[in-house]
């Protein structure tokens, strides 16, 4: 086993502990402290946040995807061509909107709660996997896409079973730059009252303690981190097999 | 059958049939909301409600001439030219509505958009966005164009047109504190940008020179940018209060632990990676035989550096700060929160009194800047390529 696995391994051991025994780590987080503040967040249970904040990543992603993917593809057939200036620029736009704004402006029409920060994450999430998809699908080989034609393929088969899956290694590629943004910008939601683990750090901004804002901060990290590795090992696999196929 | 194109093509076009539908949902959606004061739920009231029996006839007719225009029209320009001149009808007549709805001498009463009058702009600005899409317009005219975007912008402000409509009413009661904080924000974001942009682009080149360096460098950066910005914000706090304690005449330059000082260093932790990664890129994308020519004509190392290397790789260099300065200013917004100033404080202030006007005071300025300079620099990177590109054939 090589060194990088062990530290992750280590890594992700430790995110566990901390979210299913929190105490363990009190002397730690107690160096940050002053004056007798509590070291650890208890005002609600770390894991069920954890899990609530992967909840709205995990869903604010499948949705980004299934939308970005989808444009991407109508857009790169023939009769749908006409409109792949304005989704190219409207992905583009959709980026340059700072998240905050979309929180605040989507809480008049959604209430508080866990939608704003859907929404948010959903906008941001679109830009990367579409036009990653559009890369990937634009840079096909033309010797395969003619021997697919050849071999007598409809338009639909040659879709599903030659242009996708030659682009998915670059179109997981952008579903991972997404989901680890949106894995950072979730802790945003917590000032729109979403439950994720921005509840810890802002929290810690409020009462002033720099231990919850350091725990909030590293566990919210952590996870990042480890997505992000999983996603490119599971990257390097699938170009790897489509290598082969 | 005569040869000549025609202006009109004979197949509705699908853009322009969606376009069609979003105005026609616009305009049975209230145009405006009329509220006794800023908190409370209003009245929602539709086009032909909101405003006097002729100007709403303006507005549907102009409505009308996009939408035939969107559908039917085939050159770019025109259907342009249409939605521009709709845009521009949309804007002047919410602002008239605010004047008709509010009560005479009523300070309290509130005007806002309401739905219909987003969806409207939502769906003429798709038209322009497809438009210029489609005409591939220079550089030069891009950025011709956001700026006499601005000074329209500004010239329906100074009117006093939108006098009446409630995000102004909130701006009339802190029109100080809405400057103040927009010259904060703009520090915030171009302060940082430019240490980014000293400190980076070196950093970059070194990072280009030793390899080992890079993927150090270049590990801790992406891990910075996975710790949530909330989170960087707060704990710089902690030790930029202590330097402003223990260093003397750090306080005095203006550190410490509240205020602009952590917002700052937050903005340019983030704003590193993209500057250090997209100066080795660009660097690393300079072909070798260019790199060969340039020793091959006897020039130094440092010759061949700055006469062929840099200006080869600025258009990537350059594409990193765009996206850092795109970044930056919406990531300020977030300075509002720990007392960092910039318009997040009228963005958390709206949340906390649940006032939507206020929100949107903070909102629609950060929008329009971030987008502002995302064209701009868009247009500049463009401008940046075909001088490099004339750089590699001479």
């Amino acid at each position: 086993m090589s060194m990088a696995i062990l530290i992750r391994l280590a890594m992700l051991a430790l995110l566990a502990v901390f979210l299913v025994q929190p105490e363990v780590f009190a002397p730690f987080f107690a160096l940050f402290t002053t004056r007798g503040a509590p070291p650890i967040y208890v005002q609600s249970d770390l894991l069920s946040l954890a899990l609530n904040h992967m909840a709205i990543v995990v869903t604010a992603v499948l949705g980004a995807t299934v939308i970005a993917v989808g444009l991407a593809v109508l857009v790169t057939r023939p009769n749908w061509s006409e409109f792949l200036p304005l989704s190219r620029a409207l992905a583009n736009i959709g980026q340059t909107f700072p998240p905050i704004a979309v929180l605040a402006l989507a809480v008049p029409a959604m209430g508080f709660g866990n939608g704003p920060t859907l929404v948010a994450l959903f906008l941001y999430g679109l830009l990367p996997i579409f036009e990653n998809t559009m890369t990937g699908l634009s840079n096909l080989p033309p010797t395969v896409q003619e021997a697919a034609r050849g071999m007598g393929m409809s338009d639909r088969q040659r879709l599903w079973q030659v242009e996708l899956p030659l682009a998915m290694p670059v179109i997981l590629g952008g579903v991972r730059l997404s989901t680890v943004i949106a894995i950072s910008t979730a802790t945003i939601g917590s000032t729109v009252a979403a439950r994720t683990l921005g509840e810890v750090i802002i929290a810690g901004l409020l009462s002033n303690n720099i231990a919850f804002i350091l725990q909030g901060g590293l566990v919210v990290g952590a996870i990042a981190v480890l997505v992000h590795d999983g996603f490119v090992a599971l990257e390097r696999r699938m170009s790897r097999r489509a290598g082969q196929g | 059958m005569s040869a000549r194109p025609s202006l009109f093509s004979r197949l509705p076009d699908k853009l322009g049939v969606l376009i069609a539908a979003l105005v026609a949902v616009g305009t049975m959606l209230p145009l405006a909301l009329l509220r006794a004061n800023r908190i409370v739920p209003g009245e929602a009231l539709p086009i032909w409600q909101a405003l006097p029996a002729f100007q709403a006839g303006i507005l549907i007719v102009a409505l009308l001439i996009c939408v035939i225009a969107s559908i039917w029209l085939r050159v770019p320009g025109l259907r342009l030219g249409g939605a521009i001149g709709g845009v521009a009808i949309l804007l002047v007549l919410m602002g008239q509505a605010g004047g008709y709805l509010t009560p005479a001498g009523n300070d309290l009463a509130r005007v806002s958009p309401a739905a219909g009058f987003w969806l409207l702009l939502f769906a003429l600005s798709l038209t322009v966005t497809d438009a210029l899409a489609k005409m591939k317009l220079r550089p030069i005219w891009r950025i011709l164009g956001v700026l006499l975007a601005g000074v329209g912008l500004l010239l329906l402000l100074g009117s006093g047109q939108w006098d009446d409509l409630s995000v102004l009413r909130e701006y009339q009661v802190r029109s100080a504190a809405f400057w103040r904080e927009a010259e904060r924000h703009l520090l915030l974001a171009f302060g940082s940008l430019s240490a980014a942009v000293l400190i980076g682009v070196p950093l970059g080149v070194a990072c280009f020179r030793v390899p080992r360096l890079k993927s150090a460098v270049l590990n801790l950066l992406n891990i910075v940018q996975t710790v949530p910005s909330i989170a960087v914000f707060g704990l710089l706090i902690a030790p930029l209060a202590w330097i402003a304690a223990t260093i003397p005449g750090a306080a005095r330059i203006g550190v410490s632990g509240i205020g602009a000082a952590p917002a700052m260093v937050a903005l340019f932790a983030y704003s590193l990676l993209p500057v250090v990664s997209n100066t080795v890129i660009g660097l690393e994308n300079v072909p070798g035989r260019i790199r060969d020519a340039a020793f091959g004509m006897g020039m130094t190392r440092r010759q061949a550096f700055m006469a062929v290397e840099v200006p080869l790789a600025f258009p990537v260099i350059l594409t990193g700060i765009r996206i850092v300065l795109v970044q930056n200013i919406g990531l300020a917004t977030i300075a509002g929160l720990i007392g960092g100033g910039g318009f997040g404080v009228f963005v958390f202030q709206g949340m906390g009194q649940t006032a939507t006007d206020l929100i949107l005071l903070g909102a629609l300025p950060t929008v329009i800047l971030a987008t502002a300079s995302a064209v701009l620099l868009d247009a500049v990177v463009e401008i940046s390529e075909s001088s490099a590109t004339r750089t590699m054939r001479a």
